[in-house]
C-alpha cells in the first residue's frame, strides 16, 4: 500500500517567530521516505479537515512542520504538548526535483520558507532567498547557513536585512544558478516565474489551494495547468504541490 | 461474526458501506489505503456526457464538524470513465454504482443507454448537485421533474436504477415517491445542504462558486429525519447517507430505515473510517444477539 497513517510522537512544538511554530516528530528509525517539497496531512482532533504542512525537514529520524497559526485547526495544533501522539499521513504530493550538478536558487517567501530547508539540503552550495514581512516572522536563518546555503534576506519593509521583495534578489544573482525552486503566495511566485522566463532559466513553483483528502480523489484543490497546448484542471495534492512554472495558468 | 451483506435492488453488497461520489474519485487513490473490497460498493465521482472542468477553487470550506464543497463535477467523460476507470473497477471485488449528471434529460437518458451496456452494476441518478450551473438539482427539487427524468432514464437503463435525493427541498417523502411511482429499484440520500462561508475581512465566500454542498456530522441529524421520513413512504430500499463519521452513526442510520450507507466526509479527515466503521457494526451485532445487519433497518420506535 503506498498511502500510510502514523501516530508520531510529538517531541516538541516551540512558538519561533510571530504565529508561526516549529513542530518535531518522532518518526522512528530507517530514516524518513520523505523527499523535499512534499507535505504531511495533520490530523487535527474535532476538526472535519486535516492540514496539509509542507515538510520542513526529516533528518536524524526527525519529522520536522514548521507552520503558521491561520485558522482553528493550525491554533489547535499549536497547543500540542510534547508526549503527545500526532496522526500524519505522509509524505504526500511530488516535491522538488533537484538534479545533481546544477546550482539552485531556492526562494521562499513568508510561510513558503519552511519546504526550502529541506531542498537547500539536498542540494550542492544553493543560494536560498527568504523573504518576510517584517523582522517579527524572519524564521530558520541559521538552519540555512548550518546546511550550507548562501543565504539572503529581504523585508517588505526593511526592518532586517534588504529592504524589498524577493525578485529583486534573484534579478542580482540569477545569472550565477541554473534553476529557480520557488515557495510563497500566489503573487511572489508569478513575480519569480516571470523574472525566470526573462532570464530563460527553469523555474519549480509550490502552489497551495485549500484541499480536503490529500490524495487526488477529492477534486477539490484544483490548479489549471497547460499541457501540451490544452488548459486542464490538476490537483495540488496530488499532481503537485511543485509544478512547472511555465505550465501554471495563473488566476485561472 | 455476523452477517454483514445487504442486498438492495437485487444487488449484493458484502457490507452495508458504500464510498459517496464525490469524495472517492474512482476508487484508485484510497485503493492504495485497503483492498476497495472493504467496501461493500463504491458510488463512483459524478460523471457526465462530455468532460467537465469544474468549478475555479477555492472548492472547499471547512465549517463547524463540516464542509462546504463546490468543485462542480470535474470529470473525464462517461466514455472515459467506461473505457479507463470502469475496467479497473470492477476488478477490485466490490459493488460499482455510476453515479451520472446531465444538463439535459436527453444526456442522463444517453449515459444511462452507454451504461447500460457495461459491467456497470447499478445507476445512480444525480439529480441533486447543487454546484453546477445548470442541470444537477434544478431536475431535483420538485415531484413533477424528479417524476419526469426517473421515467424517462428508466425507459433507458438496463442496470438497477437509484435516485439520489436531495435535502434542498419542502417535502422529500412525496419526492421520493415520485421516484419510485416511475421506475426508481432505490433511493440514496441526502446529498448536501446548500451552505455558504464568508470571510469576514474580505467579505468574500470563501468557495469560489459562493455557495457550496454542506456535509459531514453537521448534517447528520437531518439525514436521519429525511431518510426516516422517506422510510415509512416508499417500500423501495434507502440507500442512507449524510455526515456518518461513527459506527454508532452508521447503526442509527440504518435503524432510521436504511437498507445500505454511503460514507463521504469522513474519509478526508480518516480514510480508515470504513473499516472501523465495519467492525463497530459487526461488534454491535454480535453484542445484541443479531445474526444479520439487514435486521437493524426501519426498526426506530417511534413515540
Amino acid at each position: 500500500m503506498k498511502y500510510d497513517i502514523r501516530k508520531l510522537v510529538l517531541i516538541s512544538n516551540e512558538n519561533i517567530a510571530e504565529g508561526i511554530y516549529d513542530m518535531r516528530l518522532e518518526y522512528g528509525d530507517g530514516g524518513i521516505p520523505v523527499a523535499c517539497g512534499q507535505f504531511a496531512h495533520v490530523y487535527v482532533p474535532g476538526k472535519s479537515l486535516r492540514r496539509p504542512i509542507s515538510v520542513c525537514d526529516a533528518r536524524d529520524g526527525v519529522l520536522r512542520l514548521v507552520y503558521q497559526v491561520k485558522g482553528e485547526g493550525t491554533k489547535i495544533m499549536s497547543q500540542m504538548k510534547p508526549g503527545e501522539t500526532v496522526d500524519v499521513l505522509a509524505p504526500l504530493g511530488n516535491g522538488f526535483n533537484i538534479e545533481k550538478g546544477k546550482r539552485y536558487a531556492l526562494i521562499g517567501g513568508g510561510i513558503g520558507v519552511p519546504p526550502m530547508l529541506y531542498t537547500a539540503v539536498q542540494c550542492e552550495s544553493p543560494l536560498v532567498i527568504t523573504g518576510f514581512r517584517s523582522e517579527s516572522l524572519v524564521i530558520l536563518q541559521e538552519d540555512f547557513k548550518k546546511a550550507g546555503a548562501e543565504l539572503m534576506l529581504c523585508t517588505d519593509d526593511g526592518t532586517v536585512g534588504r529592504k524589498g521583495f524577493v525578485t529583486d534578489l534573484l534579478r542580482e544573482k540569477i545569472n550565477e544558478v541554473d534553476e529557480v525552486c520557488a515557495c510563497g503566495p500566489t503573487p511572489m511566485l508569478k513575480a519569480i516565474a516571470d523574472v525566470c522566463r526573462e532570464f530563460s532559466k527553469p523555474c519549480q513553483i509550490s502552489l497551495e489551494e485549500r484541499m480536503a483528502c490529500g490524495i487526488g480523489a477529492c477534486l477539490v484543490c484544483a490548479v489549471k495547468v497547460r499541457k501540451n497546448g490544452e488548459e486542464i484542471m490538476q490537483h495540488v495534492c496530488k499532481n503537485g504541490p511543485v509544478f512547472n512554472a511555465e505550465e501554471v495558468v495563473f488566476n485561472g | 461474526m455476523a452477517d454483514l451483506s445487504v442486498k438492495v435492488a437485487g444487488v449484493s453488497f458484502n457490507n452495508p458501506l458504500i464510498a459517496a461520489s464525490g469524495t472517492f474519485g474512482f476508487g484508485r487513490e484510497y485503493g492504495e489505503f485497503y483492498p476497495l473490497s472493504t467496501l461493500g460498493g463504491i458510488s463512483c465521482k459524478g460523471i457526465t456526457l462530455k468532460r467537465r472542468d469544474g468549478n475555479p477553487p477555492p472548492r472547499i470550506a471547512e465549517t463547524p464538524s463540516g464542509i462546504l464543497n463546490a468543485v462542480g463535477l470535474q470529470n473525464p467523460g462517461v466514455d472515459v470513465f467506461i473505457k479507463e476507470d470502469l475496467p479497473w473497477l470492477k476488478e477490485q471485488g466490490t459493488v460499482v454504482i455510476a453515479n451520472i449528471a446531465g444538463n439535459t434529460v436527453e444526456e442522463y437518458c444517453q449515459m444511462a443507454e452507454k451504461l447500460s451496456e457495461t459491467d456497470t452494476d447499478m445507476i445512480e441518478l444525480n439529480i441533486s448537485c447543487p454546484n453546477v450551473k445548470s442541470g444537477g438539482v434544478q431536475f431535483g427539487t420538485s415531484c413533477e421533474s424528479v417524476g419526469n427524468i426517473t421515467k424517462e432514464v428508466r425507459a433507458h437503463c438496463k442496470k438497477p436504477l437509484i435516485v439520489k435525493l436531495s435535502p434542498n427541498v419542502t417535502d422529500i417523502a412525496s419526492i421520493a415517491k415520485a421516484a419510485e411511482a416511475e421506475g426508481a429499484d432505490a433511493v440514496s440520500m441526502i446529498n448536501t445542504l446548500t451552505g455558504m462561508k464568508i470571510d469576514i475581512n474580505t467579505r468574500r465566500p470563501i468557495i469560489h462558486n459562493n455557495t457550496g454542498g454542506l456535509s459531514g456530522a453537521a448534517v447528520f441529524p437531518v439525514a436521519v429525519r429525511m431518510v426516516w421520513q422517506v422510510s415509512s413512504a416508499v417500500k423501495i430500499p434507502i440507500i442512507g447517507m449524510g455526515g456518518i463519521t461513527t459506527w454508532e452513526d452508521a447503526v442509527e442510520m440504518l435503524i432510521a430505515g436504511a437498507t445500505a450507507l454511503q460514507i463521504g466526509t469522513v474519509l478526508f479527515s480518516d480514510p480508515y473510517a470504513p473499516v472501523k466503521i465495519n467492525e463497530g457494526i459487526n461488534k454491535f451485532l454480535d453484542d445484541n444477539n443479531i445474526s444479520s445487519v439487514t435486521e437493524l433497518t426501519g426498526t426506530v420506535r417511534p413515540w
